[in-house]
């Protein structure tokens, strides 16, 4: 008897000297990312803490360090968001109600939704040339605004769709129930039942893939935004530049005042994508507390 | 009321953004995207206004699109930036896609001008030519590729076209610096070299490789980001790579330059040597390449004779070397011709 207690109290200590041990590990295993992400903040912080100033902002691209700014870059990049964001959301909702609610559950279906989660994956320079041909060359929009924002709108779109598709399948199959038995039909239960609770999923989905587009340089560069601009788009055909193309070049500059202005210039794009993914969370709680 | 909501929504994703927006570019771009050409360059006028009377030169406008090497860009950029302060309405834009990447959308009419680190190849002058594009070429400064070694390494105090062919070329067998020169000590050697798409590397393929191609296994790294090469060497005691004069005057202090002897004695990368063309092979010219129909319009010929009347005095700036006053002449002659 007091053998079997022995073994068994044994066996409970070693049980809990995992779970310490497992514990620390994750602990350790979070904290690794959010130690390195520190230190790169506060490294960028520090370097690019003296350029952050009104110039930066208010001044266009210069040879010269100290008179240099990305007001051209900051606008292109923000008329590019105010472009693509409701193009890609009606869109990338659009494909998703069809795909969750009306397309029939066939070998067709699931071709498509095998290709959206590929397409979901596959490099942003890909889209660059897909871009370049299709809106730059075939449409003739020449390496306008317009042509990166449908660039654009191509890479998030599979984004969008899936993260869409998942806030669409996760909303109670009795709420759909319920609105039927009312009498309600397709789309009114789809507009009235399902968005409203699908709608806090779907920005959330929405506004990360728009932090995503954000970010890219590879497939604006391909399609040729340009890099030296000093005047704000006046139309949607006008030539742009965007801030990671920018800062690109304040990295690959070899006078050392640049990368000065390149760390200033990322703690703008962070303060932005921050200020996204902090509109995202409003909004869904704002969405949660009336559904 | 889902409408209302989902409309409410977009509403305030639009509204977030506007506030960034806002936020962002206190005084400028308020014209928004269908704004007002005329209020914009009014504003533009006034801003830089001053530097020469309205009446002095007829009013220009117009776009001049310009793309290709990121080692010419800084020229170009800064030659745009000055252009600007006299001609607000002329809208230059540049774009760094490379030289080959330049030179293609140059043939397909794309551009009006191309940066190039290097002269026209033979197959991208037929493209153009295919294209319906002729043009001319303008040479706009100079650069000296400057071959660069670790502060730490005593033992190279010149290099010869030979050693550097050995050590970069394909199918080199060089694996420490004894296998270099007798008498160098057996420490590992490291290569950093420019990516094969760059100006930069094809000119050195030209220069030193007898166009043999360079090496590639794991001794050598590539990078398109020539600071990335700066850090490679300064960072491993065996290591040697070569870049723009650029580049090594601003790490001056955490590289040392290697001098280049090619049948005249060692020769170091400076402005007078680059200038007067004793740094030989790896001094090189810079080009841009004009579309000769683009030439007709009056903004771009005003802009490209701005630039080669005025880049002397800005090349150094930048980190590049001006050509022999005499040279800018010449090249000044070709706009007219």
């Amino acid at each position: 008897m007091g053998v079997l207690q022995d073994a068994n109290r044994k066996q409970i200590a070693g049980r809990r000297r995992l779970d310490f041990a497992l514990h620390l590990l994750f602990v350790a295993a979070t904290s690794v990312g959010v130690v390195v992400l520190m230190a790169l903040l506060v490294d960028i912080l520090i370097d690019g803490a003296s350029r952050l100033q009104p110039d930066l902002f208010n001044q266009y691209p210069s040879r010269r360090a100290s008179q240099a700014g990305m007001k051209s870059a900051i606008v292109g990049s923000l008329y590019m968001l105010v472009i693509m964001a409701p193009l890609s959301f009606v869109l990338g909702v659009g494909a998703a109600i069809y795909l969750e609610e009306y397309a029939p559950k066939n070998r067709l279906t699931r071709l498509i939704q095998l290709n959206i989660s590929t397409l979901a994956g596959v490099p942003s320079i890909v889209y660059g040339i897909l871009g370049l041909a299709i809106f730059v060359r075939a449409m003739q929009l020449d390496r306008s605004l317009l042509a990166g924002a449908l660039t654009m709108t191509l890479l998030v779109l599979p984004i969008i769709i899936v993260s869409s598709q998942e806030a669409i399948r996760a909303v109670p199959r009795s709420r759909r129930e319920a609105s039927f038995a009312l009498g309600a039909n397709k789309w009114q239960t789809v507009a009235r039942a399902v968005l409203p609770s699908a709608f806090p999923g779907i920005l959330t989905g929405v506004i990360l893939a728009m932090s995503r587009a954000i970010g890219e340089t590879a497939p604006l560069v391909m399609i040729g935004a340009m890099t030296y601009v000093a005047f704000l788009p006046n139309d949607l055909l006008d030539s742009f530049t965007v801030m990671p193309i920018q800062i690109y070049n304040w990295i690959a500059r070899p006078q050392a005042e640049f990368r000065e202005l390149a760390a200033a210039g990322i703690v703008v794009l962070l303060a932005v994508l921050l200020l996204m993914n902090f509109a995202a969370i409003l909004l869904r709680n704002k969405y949660n507390k009336k559904v | 009321m889902l409408n209302r909501q989902m409309s409410k929504g977009i509403l305030m994703l639009a509204m977030a953004m506007l506030l960034v927006f806002a936020a962002a570019c206190g005084n400028g771009g308020s014209g928004g995207e269908t704004g007002n050409a005329p209020a914009e360059s009014a504003n533009g006028a006034q801003e830089n206004g001053g530097s020469k009377p309205a009446e002095e030169e007829a009013k220009l406008s117009g776009d001049i699109v310009i793309d290709g090497s990121s080692t010419v860009y800084p020229l170009t950029e800064a030659a745009a930036e000055e252009f600007n302060k006299e001609h607000p309405d002329v809208r230059v834009t540049v774009g760094v896609s490379g030289t080959g990447g330049g030179f293609e959308k140059f043939a397909a009419g794309e551009i009006a001008i191309a940066d190039a680190s290097r002269p026209i190849k033979d197959e991208e002058a037929q493209k153009a030519k295919d294209g319906g594009v002729d043009f001319i070429e303008l040479s706009v400064a100079y650069d000296g590729l400057s071959v660069v070694i670790n502060k730490e390494n005593d033992w190279v105090d010149h290099l010869t076209v030979e050693e550097l062919n050995k050590i970069f070329a394909a199918g080199s067998t060089v694996k420490t610096w004894a296998d270099v020169r007798e008498g160098f000590p057996a420490e590992p050697i490291t290569l950093f070299s420019p990516g094969a798409d760059s100006g930069t590397y094809d000119y050195f393929n030209e220069a030193i490789l007898d166009k043999k191609g360079i090496r590639n296994d794991d001794l050598i790294s590539f990078s398109e980001d020539d600071n990335t090469l700066v850090q490679g060497v300064a960072g491993n005691k065996g290591g040697i790579g070569y870049f723009g004069f650029a580049y090594f005057e601003e790490n001056a202090d955490k590289l040392k330059v290697v001098p280049i002897e090619a049948g005249n004695g060692p020769v170091e990368p400076t402005l007078e040597t680059i200038k007067d063309g004793s740094y030989s092979p790896l001094s090189r010219p810079l080009y841009i390449y004009v579309n000769k129909a683009e030439l007709e319009r009056p903004e771009v010929k005003a802009f490209v004779q701005y630039y080669i009347d005025n880049i002397g005095s800005m090349a150094a700036e930048v980190g590049y070397v001006p050509l022999p006053d005499e040279q800018y002449a010449k090249e000044a002659a070709k706009i007219e011709g």
